[in-house]
């Protein structure tokens, strides 16, 4: 039988990855994607701990982190497509306007 | 049968998303990203989590995907990204453990099995029935509030992208170059 462990660890597996791609990357759109994949990540634990400890807490609180998910890519992707439309690219060390 | 899945769930998922961070094409990256969602409610089905399954399903492969997809649209996909590593082995080492840490710190209460089991499943009733049942009584009011988040969300994304939509991207003047050679 797998346990709670197991999907700990899982996630915590995940959650690194995304942290690990979120310090790494310096294109915008792929920092999203590391994004997604901690939001993820979060959720396999709420929903495991929600299983394992016969409480729907965990459960509601994913179902939130996926509204909040579905809103930020809205409009951070708007924001991109401005980003792009000014710059022409959407690698990070291209933004250094406030560099003095 | 439940521990295979897990396993080939939780190996695939890994990979995929390792995949989506490690690739230098942004539509591999974006690919590998929607199949590893798909698989994650897989996941959410062997815990008996249905309708978190579904809104998974739903939202993320079908809502979230599909607007990165039209958002590549405008972007320039099909080359390789060029990016600049300075210490890639720093990164994976401070970014590895500060996942670490803070998975640590917020399941260790729960794995102690201290914590309080406020909402039990109702008797008899199936998965998304017990979720409505807690979601429309005791999370009425976050529910209402996430429900005006996207209304915001939706208006603000409109708002944003679809600004000076009617003209050709090649032929949009930008101010902020102007103003810099103003300066």
């Amino acid at each position: 039988m797998v346990g709670l462990n197991e999907y700990l660890i899982l996630s915590a597996i995940l959650f690194s990855i995304g942290v690990v791609g979120v310090i790494r990357r310096k294109n915008l759109l792929m920092l999203f994607f590391a994004t997604e994949i901690m939001l993820n990540a979060a959720n396999i634990a709420f929903a495991a701990i929600s299983s394992y400890h016969n409480d729907l807490t965990g459960q509601m609180f994913a179902f939130f982190i996926v509204a909040v998910a579905a809103s930020e890519v809205a409009v951070g992707l708007g924001l991109l497509i401005l980003i792009y439309k000014k710059y022409g690219t959407l690698d990070l060390d291209n933004f250094t306007v406030l560099k003095g | 049968m439940e521990t295979f899945a897990f396993y080939f769930f939780a190996v695939s998922i890994t990979a995929l998303f390792a995949v989506t961070v490690w690739s230098k094409n942004i539509l591999y990256a974006m690919t590998s990203l929607a199949a590893g969602m798909v698989l994650i409610s897989g996941l959410f089905f062997i815990l008996g989590a249905d309708f978190l399954g579904v809104v998974q399903l739903i939202v993320y492969v079908g809502a979230v995907m599909a607007l990165y997809s039209f958002a590549m649209m405008f972007f320039d996909a099909t080359g390789e990204i060029k990016e600049k590593h300075s210490h890639p082995g720093l990164v994976f080492l401070l970014g590895g453990l500060s996942a670490v840490v803070m998975v640590v710190i917020f399941a260790a209460p729960v794995i102690g099995a201290s914590a309080p089991s406020f909402y039990p499943p109702v008797e008899g009733a199936t998965n998304p029935q017990a979720v409505g049942l807690v979601l429309f009584t005791k999370y009425l009011v976050p529910f209402e509030v996430a429900a005006v988040m996207l209304l915001v969300a939706m208006i603000a994304g409109i708002i944003l992208a679809g600004k000076k939509m009617d003209t050709s991207i090649t032929e949009v003047t930008d101010d902020i170059g102007d103003t810099n050679e103003r300066i």
